[in-house]
Parts: C-alpha cells; structure tokens; sequence
C-alpha cells in the first residue's frame, strides 16, 4: 500500500511511471489477451509506441473540430446547428478522453499540447483540408467518421486498457457523427440540383484523403508488425481499408453519387471491391507538413493555447485562494441524487 | 511562456439510482467545483449519470501492481470460504 506519486495506482488509471521491463509478466499477458494496465511493467518499446499513437489520436480529435467548426455559426437550420455543435463538443470530449488514457502512462497533457503546437508530433492528415461547403460537413461525418469507426472499432480490444476503455466510449459516439452526416446528405439529395452538386463535389473532394486514413499499404507501413505482434493494433492498414471501402459502396449507392474511383468494381472473386490507390506522395507531403491546411490548423490551435493561458493561471491562482481560505474538506459523498 | 497545469482528479460516475460510482477516467482541473463541471460536460452528454464524484489524482492510495501476490495470494488457498467446498446430500432440501 503506498500513496500515489511512486505510480503505483494500477487499478484507478493514474499515471504509472514504472521502470519499464520486458519480463515475462508482460509477455504472458499479451499472449493470453489479457489487458495491460497502467502500473504494469511493460517494455520501454510498448510505452513510447503507446504513448506516441495516443498522443497523435488525441491530437486528431482537438483538430478535427477545426474542419467542421468552422461551419457552426453558417448552419443552416437551427437544427443542423445544433447537431454540428454537439458533433464537434464530442469530438472535443474523444481528445480528452484520449489525453486522459496518455496520462495513465506518465505523459504530461500540457507538454502533449505544447509538442502538436511545434510540430513535433502528428495528427491524421484528413483535417489538413478545407471544408469548402456545408455538403462537406455531411461528407465528413459519413466518410471520416466512417473511416474512423472501421479504424477504431478493433481498438476497443487494443492490449492497453486505458487505451481500449477510451476507445469503447468514443465508438459509441461516433456512431451518432456517421448518421447525421448521412442524414444531412440524404436532405441535399433529395434537394435542388445544385444542392445535389455540392454533394457530389464534396465526396469527389474527400474520397482519397479518407482511404488514406487508414495509413499507407501493408508493405511500406514498418510498424505494423510489432503493432500487431503487441495487439495494439488487430487489422492492418490494407484490410481496414478494403473493410471502408467494401461498407461505403452500397451506401454511395443507395444515397445516388458516384465515389470517384474509375478502378472501383465487385469482385466476384475475391468477394471484395477492387479499387484503385490513392495517391501516397500526396500522403506524405500533407503528413510532413505541406498540405492545403497545415499552417492554418497549427496557428489556430496555437492561438487558441495562448489565449486561453490567462484563464488556467487566474482559476489556478483563484483555487489557491478559496482553498486557503475554505481549509480542508470539500464536503461529504451523500449529497446526491 | 510557463504552462500553468491544473490538477489531475479522477472522476466516478453513478449510472443510476442503485448502483456503485464506477471510475470513468480523468481530468484536469483547477479546483474541485471546476472539476465537476467539466465531469459533467466530459462524462455524462448522454444520460450516463445521475451522480459524479471527483477525487484528486494525487490523494488515491493504490496496492502496487509488484505485490500483488503477496497482497491477494493468501486468498486464493482458502477454499473453505466458498459454500460450494461444503457436500451435502441432494435430497436436503433448501440449502
Ligand atoms: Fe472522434
Ligand atoms: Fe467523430
């Protein structure tokens, strides 16, 4: 028994920062599909990769409000707008929840934060293009959120539980995201011709970036395998992918566009669609920093950081002082519902 | 510029009248009364609670994971703890 501080608060999912150590205790538990937990000793390998693929995930929720935010204030129903707010606290929520699960492995929010802000680590590349019309907001929910199910459905068995925990909340919300936006564009459908077009235009505009969400092929993705043999990851990139496209066909089809892919076609087969590559040294550059985007995302994000500075010193300041002031003791359990 | 880190607190949500708190996961907070506020916005957008607690991070004490042996083994030997270990006849009614 001992007070936190020494990491040794396994079960709550406080942060644990444990020499790591590949022992047989880790290795065991991951053959027997047993969770890791926090406290737990893991291999330094396991820690950095986890921590790293969090981090990134939760990055990609904070900035993935920014593509659809910016549409809030020109919804065009109250209703849309309510739902396009909601959508996007969510997604708020997911990168809390996800910088929550980093912190069970010692990682620090605020130095998480500072490390996008400079670059230094990553979000997916999928919100590092411009949502031209209100028709993207309803494509980014049933394609990118789409895309993001099929990549974090397997994660809710992720070998990390913090990590697995976050997962299960997030899925069940991002079923939500996924509806209203086909919803939305079953609205347009069914609109004007033009309305129709904007459709259109948006899924021509955001296809290729979604299959590149899920990472680039099998044979030049070098961490897969250890990602796979730590059951951090089930699936790999490739079969995620033909999972997407395979579950999107019918609903393109059903909701009367096109998904802009001449390669595109059953195969009887391989009982698969076949389709075409998109292109990876747009990947990459968008990735390494030059997409249509970046820039914008980044100093946004920054500018959000900085202004917010003097609120989180004032409360901090403000709760020193009540704390004082009250003494210990911030009431008992019993006063609730 | 310095970051000014507000606190870590734990945060147990009640689903409904009748059940146990459950640990939901963390957050950051400057104080006790801004760390249920953001438990709510956070944990419970869907109807997920009708009760919250929030504990700091930092006043939870936990077993370590290394004695866990130690701490829960001496349970596991005890046998006699479970009605199951006990025989008796089948036509002994209501036991
Ligand atoms: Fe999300
Ligand atoms: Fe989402």
């Amino acid at each position: 028994m001992g007070r936190q501080g020494a990491g040794v608060a396994a079960d709550q999912g406080l942060g644990g920062e444990k020499p790591a150590a590949g022992g047989g205790g880790f290795d065991q538990a991951i053959a027997r599909d047993q969770r890791i937990e926090p406290a737990d000793e893991m291999p330094d390998g396991y820690r950095r990769t986890m921590v790293r693929q969090i981090a990134q995930h939760a990055h990609s929720e904070i900035i993935g409000m920014q593509p659809e935010g910016e549409w809030i204030t020109r919804a065009p129903t109250l209703r849309r707008k309510a739902i396009l707010l909601a959508k996007v606290q969510d997604e708020a929520g997911h990168g809390l929840y996800l910088y929550s699960a980093a912190e069970t492995l010692g990682a620090d929010r605020g130095d998480l934060t500072r490390r996008l802000i400079d670059g230094k680590q990553k979000y997916s590349s999928i919100f590092n293009y411009p949502t031209r019309s209100f028709a993207d907001v309803g494509v980014i929910g049933w394609l990118v959120d789409g895309a993001a199910i099929c990549n974090q459905v397997p994660l809710c068995r992720s070998s990390y539980g913090p990590y697995a925990r976050a997962m299960i909340r997030i899925c069940k919300e991002e079923s939500f995201h996924q509806r209203q936006g086909y919803e939305l564009l079953m609205t347009m459908m069914h609109g004007t011709p033009r309305q129709r077009e904007m459709v259109q235009d948006a899924v021509d505009r955001w296809w290729w970036p979604s299959l590149m969400m899920f990472g680039p092929p099998d044979a030049q993705s070098p961490n897969t395998a250890q990602s796979m043999a730590w059951k951090i990851k089930r699936h790999t990139n490739d079969e995620l992918r033909q999972r997407f496209v395979d579950m999107t066909v019918p609903q393109a089809a059903a909701l009367g566009v096109t998904l802009p892919d001449p390669a595109l076609r059953w195969n009887e087969e391989r009982g698969h669609h076949d389709f075409g590559q998109p292109d990876w040294d747009e990947l990459k550059r968008v990735i390494s920093g030059d997409g249509p985007m970046n820039r914008r995302r980044l100093d946004r994000r920054r500018r959000a950081d900085e202004d917010g500075a003097w609120v989180r010193s004032a409360a901090a300041a403000h709760a020193v002082r009540t704390s004082r002031a009250a003494g210990p003791g911030t009431g008992g359990l019993d006063g609730e519902a | 510029m310095e970051r000014h880190e507000w606190p870590l607190f734990e945060v147990f949500v009640r689903a409904k009248r009748g059940l146990n708190h459950v640990h939901v996961g963390s957050l950051r907070a400057a104080d006790h009364e801004m760390a249920l506020h953001h438990a709510r916005d956070l944990y419970t957008r869907r109807n997920e609670g009708v009760s919250i607690w929030v504990v700091r991070s930092d006043a939870v004490a936990a077993s370590d994971p290394l004695a866990k042996d130690a701490m829960f083994e001496p349970s596991q030997d005890k046998v006699y703890r479970h009605p199951t270990h006990y025989a008796i006849p089948d036509s002994v009614p209501h036991i």
